[in-house]
């Protein structure tokens, strides 16, 4: 295997406007159900591009045959006994609730006209 | 003003009263507060009860716990049963935790006094506390400049003398910069080895709760108190955290310490390199074998981090919906309100990188981005273990500058992400890694070293940290 850390370039880097557009971001702010403002739009995008160009010296490394590291611990299915424990009270997470009603909280309509 | 270790000492003999060391401790709050901004909220009534309840105990001859009558300020993302905890963010506005971190558990149940909830980044994202909803917290050692952050408020609280010791957190170097940007002591201990129960999740398998105080020891005793294990954290590890205290004079002498070559180069200062080459000079006379090594991959830790941590961040906030908890905007459907509620509730910042993270795990992205930035991780991991098969702990600056003065990185977010590019590598590692204060920078701000160590590795971190804390006193 070739060192992982040499500097062999498998890709040539995108510039930021190539990494992410104005549409990938419209998009995914949408998917993220945040609301953004043409002004905000075009700064974000360069913002997010300006990261993702910073990013792009990853694609100078071999990463073949690499194992991807989702966390640091080896600790893997921790389970507790199935046995009751003290819960959290529920009139007390309910009264901090922004709406709530017999129990449980309370949303508008999720099947609404709009849209 | 006392430490931790005097204040606990004098409450338990009954030379001071709780009471009397809370009241020195809320005076220089309501002295300097309105300037330094560390608190979103000081918790005076609950402290003077719990200040009692101890004075009480020490009538009645105890149990008394190890750090009996200390004030403490806790990071305002760590839950405080029926005290207001927002992560100042307006989405968390109006919310009262219905159960305390287990790390608030612990203090408390070792006498400590908490005195106040401190202010911080919104959700921990953020290099300065200049990303609060609630405005930014100022460095107490000069306060045109910012305290570091995310956990800024807690740092400044102990430089400032609010109280001796505070809880911040760290996913990527929130304690340790804020620490070496105030001047003292902040530990972000091996992942897992301190409970995240209670702590509002950013990057989950990052995040990591430190103390922060005004000298190694005092932190030591933090750390043991609130690490070992705890089963309502399914990523905490069974043992208890490392006797640590019982080590702090036992030197470098015979250590093996490196200087991480990548960290001493090109984007740090001259003034803040120089200090830390003074501190390994000065390790050296003391006894250990101090040499330059390569962790190549570290430069290669701030692009890893910021797709990992934005996707888990965006995967974590989610949950800030309008539904359960904190602010709702309303409107005629549950989708409009989702919307709405978060939109009007996250920041700027907040919102870029819940965008940037959806962004790396959108289908089509999610191998180009998180993929290949978790395949990076491992790398980093593997050049550090390599490094540790030939030092017992590694050194390095905290931050590439001294303090920062405020406005100077909040136009370009890029600029802000590359303070953190000494202290990221540790976390995507699971390492542990504390701040050290080592004297001053040419603009007379204060500089902090680095100790790194391999995942359990406290006792030779604090060893060496403490040895350099006594060669400047």
């Amino acid at each position: 295997m070739t060192d992982p850390t040499s500097p062999e370039r498998t890709d040539t880097p995108l510039s930021a406007s190539e990494r992410i557009t104005t549409e990938q971001v419209a998009k995914v702010a949408k998917l993220a159900r945040l609301r953004i403002t043409d002004e905000e739009l075009i700064r974000f995008t360069g913002q997010l591009g300006d990261v993702l160009e910073h990013a792009a010296d990853l694609d100078l490394l071999n990463l073949e045959g690499v194992e991807p590291m989702a966390q640091p611990i080896p600790l893997a299915n921790v389970f507790r006994k199935d046995v009751p424990g003290p819960i959290l009270d529920r009139d007390e997470v309910l009264a901090v609730a922004p709406a709530a009603e017999d129990g449980f909280f309370r949303v508008p309509p999720v099947l609404g006209e709009s849209e | 003003m006392s430490s931790a270790i005097e204040i606990a000492a004098a409450v338990q003999s009954g030379e001071r009263s709780a009471i009397e060391v809370l009241e020195e401790h809320l005076g220089a709050i309501s002295e300097r507060e309105s300037e330094v901004h560390a608190f979103n909220l000081v918790t005076t009534d609950q402290a003077i009860a719990a200040a009692t309840a101890v004075d009480e105990l020490v009538a009645k001859g105890g149990p008394l716990g190890p750090l009996a009558g200390v004030p403490v300020a806790i990071k305002d993302n760590l839950c405080t049963r029926g005290v207001a905890t927002t992560c100042s963010s307006k989405i968390l506005e109006g919310w009262v935790p219905p159960y305390d971190a287990t790390v608030v558990t612990r203090l408390a149940a070792a006498g400590a006094i908490m005195v106040g909830k401190t202010n911080m980044d919104e959700f921990a994202m953020g290099s300065s506390t200049e990303n609060s909803a609630f405005g930014p917290t100022r460095n107490p050692h000069d306060l045109s400049r910012v305290p570091g952050g995310s956990s800024g408020g807690s740092a400044a609280a102990v430089a400032a003398g609010f109280a001796p010791i505070s809880l911040g957190s760290d996913t990527g170097g929130s304690i340790r910069q804020p620490a070496a940007l105030c001047g003292v002591v902040g530990v972000k201990p091996t992942y897992g080895t301190v409970s995240r129960l209670g702590l509002i999740a950013f990057g989950s398998s990052l995040d990591q709760v430190g103390p922060f105080a005004n000298s190694v020891a005092e932190a030591a005793l933090v750390c043991e108190v609130i690490g070992g294990h705890d089963p309502g954290d399914s990523t905490s590890l069974p043992q208890a955290f490392p006797a640590v205290s019982e080590h702090l004079s036992d030197g470098v002498a015979g250590m093996r310490i490196g200087l991480i070559t990548e960290m001493m180069g090109e984007g740090i200062a001259p003034d803040v390199a120089q200090r830390i080459r003074a501190a390994a000079e000065w390790l050296a006379a003391a006894g250990a074998e101090v040499e330059e090594v390569s962790v190549p991959a570290v430069a290669y830790g701030l692009s890893a981090y910021y797709l990992v941590a934005p996707a888990e961040a965006s995967s974590n906030l989610s949950r800030y919906d309008g539904v359960r908890y904190g602010l709702r905007v309303d409107a005629p459907t549950t989708g409009e309100m989702m919307e709405l509620t978060r939109t009007a509730g996250f920041g700027d910042e907040v919102k870029r990188r819940i965008m940037l993270g959806t962004y790396a795990l959108s289908a089509g992205y999610y191998d180009a981005f998180y993929g290949t930035a978790l395949k990076v991780r491992t790398l980093i991991r593997r050049d550090f273990d390599k490094a540790y098969e030939r030092f017992d702990a590694l050194l390095s600056p905290t931050s590439p500058t001294t303090a920062f003065s405020f406005g100077d990185k909040t136009a370009d977010p890029m600029s802000m992400y590359l303070n953190d590019v000494c202290t990221i590598a540790t976390n995507l590692a699971g390492h542990p890694a504390m701040s050290v204060p080592y004297g001053l920078g040419d603009d007379g701000m204060p500089v902090g070293a680095q100790v790194l160590a391999p995942a359990l590795g406290e006792v030779a971190m604090f060893r060496v940290a403490a040895a350099l804390e006594g060669s400047l006193s």
